[in-house]
């Protein structure tokens, strides 16, 4: 699904420029459950970054779902986006004068989807993620864990390839961590992949492979015992 | 364009301002200001050359008046201070010589005692012929004007003004056929009209004579009091009064530079100096206008540009999730369009009513207001209109162009 060689990524600092990503391989199939973890400064962000189309990379390949990733433009990122990918951010960034329902139906609505469908699906989202009742609340009437968790149904209501959570619990007391945790866990188990980007060693410990980054490099990548539960 | 029609593109539109109630409304009264003072300004500015227009409208504008008078210097034998008097042969000489004329009106005047039955007054009396008509419309309410065929048999009729048949005539009564006295002679009334604002009655108006009657009766022999001239449109009045006074000095012996010898009035100098003041305000008009307008465009351009520097982690958001460029683009020129299109609708109708009520304040004022129907006219509107929305939509780009040039990955970036 995501395939990933000898990936470099520097950023420019004044007249010097900051080696951040330098020369990853990763292969992340179909189906798989990945954490990243790593201090910050490891250069995970700027990897989810590259994976979400958010950011380019400067040298080796990038491939996802076989499609080589190149001299993209914003209009051709977008459309990439918007068809296999489905953020999932710390802030959660939800837009907040729109109500639960329109911040899930909005993907759709950049893919061009009538409105009525849009509803349809979106609400069927916010039913699977829990939060049917909530539809018409706005974000700042939902707690954090609420929140995230309307955030992914975001995340999944263009029926992604990979989902790309940034530090999803980030901002989330253990309790409502776990939940979303658990989410996570029920969408990978349907069959999506999970890219999970952490710094928590208990996050990371739900997901089946962790891979473990710094100074731009993969220290270790090992499939954690989850696999088999 | 589709995206135009589209209910969830204004749905967009409506949330985006909706959340910035207040600035909209300060901003979208900005270019209302702009344009509402543009369509009061050219309405009132058209009010004012309607009024004028109202004033001058019976008087051959390109015209100017010429009579007699001394001379102030000697010539060819003569003494300076010698009465000059115009003749009707100058007329036909002014006629063949002068380039550019329309008509050449001689006029005599005088000033008599007139009765009718019981009630008597002291009014202008004027010999004219039937082509006074032509360079000074007289609005008739009964009857006609002097004719030819008055001219010819020296007749003994009248066309009076409306005041005067007011002062002589008992109200409701028909003053055609009717004779009154001018000088204890009978004339038979064949027209009455009513006076324009400026005529050359004075405010009391005046009684019109056929002009061989006037020569005859008063004993004037072959002269003629003054002439009226009109040039054709396309004709400089200026040049016309200088050839025509430089043909009378030399057809009355003269000196070519004797400037006082023939007196001469140009009411189309005159009114071209009016005439060019108000295109000058008109010019003002439009200028201070679009001034205002164009602030008023830059103040949304300003007020979205905030908005998209507020809404820069929502647009990264949206680009996050699958918005192209173009469609933040066009949502954001949409919203500058629409603002300005609202406020300009808005500027035009409040402009409207504000016409209206001068309007309304003058008709109260009567023939004393400086304005008569203060109005726009409709393709004004619209290039005012189409000024706006394509402003709008340039103004719209900057704002547009700042949120899609923001990286999606900076928007998103948490502080």
């Amino acid at each position: 699904m995501i395939q990933i060689k000898n990936l470099h990524k520097s950023y420019p600092i004044g007249k010097d420029s900051l080696h951040v990503l330098k020369g990853l391989n990763l292969h992340i199939k179909e189906g798989e459950f990945v954490s990243i973890m790593g201090s910050s400064g490891s250069g995970k962000s700027t990897l989810l970054n590259i994976v979400g189309l958010l950011d380019t990379h400067d040298k080796g390949d990038y491939f996802l779902d076989g499609q080589k990733i190149e001299n993209l433009d914003e209009k051709k990122a977008a459309i990439l986006r918007n068809k296999f990918l489905g953020f999932v951010f710390q802030s959660f960034n939800l837009i907040n004068y729109k109500t639960a329902l329109e911040n899930v139906a909005l993907p759709l609505y950049y893919k061009g989807m009538g409105r009525k469908e849009r509803q349809k699906i979106a609400l069927e989202y916010l039913d699977k993620v829990g939060l049917k009742d909530w539809a018409k609340h706005l974000p700042n009437e939902l707690s954090g864990g609420q929140k995230q968790r309307v955030a992914i149904a975001r995340a999944l209501v263009t029926k992604p390839k990979v989902v790309l959570a940034d530090e999803p619990t980030g901002a989330l007391d253990s309790t409502t961590t776990d939940s979303v945790m658990e989410l996570l866990k029920e969408i990978n188990d349907e069959g999506m992949t999970v890219f999970v980007i952490t710094h928590e060693e208990e996050v990371a410990a739900q997901t089946k492979r962790i891979v473990r980054l710094k100074d731009g490099q993969i220290i270790s990548d090992e499939l954690t015992n989850n696999l088999n539960k | 364009m589709k995206f135009i029609f589209d209910k969830d593109t204004w749905q967009e539109i409506y949330s985006g301002i909706r959340k910035n109630k207040v600035r909209t409304g300060i901003t979208i009264i900005g270019v209302m200001w702009g344009i509402f003072l543009l369509v009061v300004l050219l309405g009132a500015a058209r009010g004012i050359e309607n009024k004028f227009n109202d004033l001058f409208g019976d008087f051959a504008t390109n015209s100017v008046f010429v009579w007699a008078q001394s001379t102030s210097k000697p010539f060819k034998g003569f003494q300076e201070g010698k009465k000059m008097t115009l003749k009707m042969s100058d007329m036909d000489a002014i006629n063949r010589e002068v380039k550019g004329l329309e008509f050449v009106v001689p006029r005599h005047q005088g000033q008599a005692q007139v009765i009718h039955q019981f009630k008597s007054g002291n009014f202008g009396i004027y010999g004219d012929y039937p082509t006074l008509d032509k360079v000074q419309k007289k609005n008739l309410v009964y009857g006609r004007f002097i004719n030819e065929n008055d001219i010819k048999e020296k007749k003994k009729i009248c066309v009076i003004e409306e005041e005067i048949y007011k002062q002589l005539f008992d109200t409701d009564s028909y003053p055609i056929g009717e004779y009154i006295k001018i000088n204890s002679i009978n004339y038979k009334i064949v027209g009455m009209y009513k006076e324009g604002n400026v005529g050359g009655g004075g405010p009391q108006g005046a009684i019109h004579i056929p002009f061989t009657t006037f020569q005859q009766v008063y004993n004037r022999g072959n002269t003629v009091g003054w002439f009226m001239i009109t040039g054709k449109p396309e004709f400089d009045i200026k040049q016309i009064e200088a050839d025509v006074k430089l043909l009378l000095r030399n057809l009355h012996k003269v000196h070519p530079n004797d400037n006082r010898a023939f007196g001469s009035f140009n009411l189309g100098e005159r009114i071209a100096k009016v005439t060019g003041f108000l295109t000058g305000m008109q010019f003002l008009t439009w200028f201070v206008g679009i001034a205002t307008l164009i602030a008023g465009v830059f103040a949304i351009g300003n007020i979205l540009l905030i908005t998209v520097k507020e809404r820069t982690k929502e647009i990264g958001i949206r680009r996050a999730i699958g918005a192209k460029p173009w469609e933040i683009k066009r949502q954001i020129i949409l919203e500058s369009v629409f603002l300005t299109t609202l406020a300009g609708a808005l500027g035009i109708i409040f402009g409207g009513f504000a016409l209206m009520l001068i309007d309304l304040g003058m008709n109260a004022m009567g023939d004393e207001a400086p304005m008569l129907n203060p109005t726009v006219d409709i393709p004004v509107i619209l290039i005012a209109t189409v000024t706006l929305v394509v402003l709008g939509t340039l103004i719209g780009m900057i704002p547009a162009q700042i949120a899609v040039s923001i990286k999606p990955i900076e928007a998103l970036r948490d502080e």
